[in-house]
């Protein structure tokens, strides 16, 4: 148990010093495991720090506009059967994010974001189904830039890899967006 | 000795040029734009404040809003250059703050971002949302 702790938060530590630091890093990771209530997480993955909590809490309060705006879009009535169901799944995928961040907020001792109670979205601007897609297609495409810019910040790398994955999951959904209106739905190597 | 020179001139002139502008597209600016668009509109609050009439105001002074303490105490005015030293790196410019971003690390790409900021703060949008 010792020498697991050891190896992970110092590889290089010599073996006489790290019979002294080691004891050190027992503790922390203990006193972080009892802080944030999950030994796994704060085992592997290093840390969770204020700015971690921080950082869900925003992304939170993205996805949970997310599922608000296909909310809206579903209601215009625009759309059609088979993309219906498409944004329908979409916006239950975001109901996973949303669920599993708050969870992990509050496990770490954070007070999740709630829904607003009012969202302003450019509703004049969707006439038709292809734009109520691109409007989704938009901040599907911003979802991903926002975790990929979440991702190197975590001070937790278990929360960096849970960011990568909801990150993962949102490109598909902007590649298949992007499909939808005919446009080339991988358009290149990297995301930015 | 004379290729330090040289390399030194060369930051000098690419400094200034970045100082004067030179050279910034806002519409490759746009297009950065669109990785900020999970949070922001230029016209409406989101998860992030509006960016109509970034220039020139407070940081953090939105009314209605909820900006983080960090962001209302961090005593900065928007302005190209203080921009700039956020967008590059959120966390570290203002400590606290709850835009859980890394940052743009291309200065360029900065720059062309930050062009585009200014100039859609003079866009028939941003003139509406007065
Ligand atoms: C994950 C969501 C998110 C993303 C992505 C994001 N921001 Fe932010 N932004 C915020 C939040 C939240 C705040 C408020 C921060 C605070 O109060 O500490 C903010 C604040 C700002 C501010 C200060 C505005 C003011 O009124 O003082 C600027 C400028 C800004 N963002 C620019 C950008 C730019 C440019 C990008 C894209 C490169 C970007 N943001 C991407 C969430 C985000």
């Amino acid at each position: 148990m010792s020498s697991f702790l050891d190896f992970i938060d110092s590889p290089l530590a010599l073996p006489a010093r790290r019979r002294f630091i080691g004891h050190g890093l027992m503790l922390s990771g203990a006193a972080v495991a009892l802080l944030v209530g999950n030994e796994a997480l704060a085992a592997t993955g290093g840390k969770a720090t204020e700015d971690d909590v921080r950082i869900l809490n925003t992304a939170l309060g993205a996805e949970l506009e997310a599922i608000a705006a296909y909310q809206v879009g579903a209601e215009t009535g625009l759309l059609q059967k088979p993309v219906l169901d498409l944004a329908v799944t979409f916006q239950g995928h975001h109901k996973e994010h949303a669920a599993t961040l708050s969870k992990t907020i509050a496990t770490l001792g954070g007070k999740p974001v709630a829904a607003k109670a009012k969202y302003t979205f450019p509703t004049d601007k969707l006439k038709s189904q292809e734009d109520v897609l691109r409007f989704a297609a938009s901040l599907e495409k911003g979802a991903v830039s926002a975790y990929l810019g979440a991702i190197p910040v975590f001070g937790n790398r278990d929360l960096a890899k849970a960011a990568a994955s909801i990150l993962g999951d949102e490109a598909m959904h902007w590649a298949i967006l992007r499909n939808a209106v005919g446009e080339v739905p991988v358009p290149s190597a990297f995301v930015s | 000795m004379k290729a330090a020179r040289a390399l030194a001139l060369v930051a000098l002139a690419s400094a200034a040029a970045i100082a004067h502008g030179a050279g910034r597209d806002p519409r490759r600016g746009e297009e950065i734009y669109s990785r900020c668009l999970a949070c922001h509109a230029l016209a409406y609050d989101r998860t992030g404040p509006r960016h109509c009439g970034l220039f020139g105001r407070r940081a953090g002074s939105v009314a209605g809003f909820a900006y983080s303490d960090a962001m209302k105490r961090s005593n900065i005015a928007w302005n190209a250059k203080t921009l700039d030293r956020f967008i590059a790196d959120p966390l570290k410019t203002v400590p606290g703050t709850t835009m859980g971003y890394a940052g743009v690390k291309d200065a360029r790409e900065r720059g062309d971002l930050i062009a585009y900021l200014e100039s859609a703060g003079k866009s028939e949008e941003c003139r509406k949302a007065r």
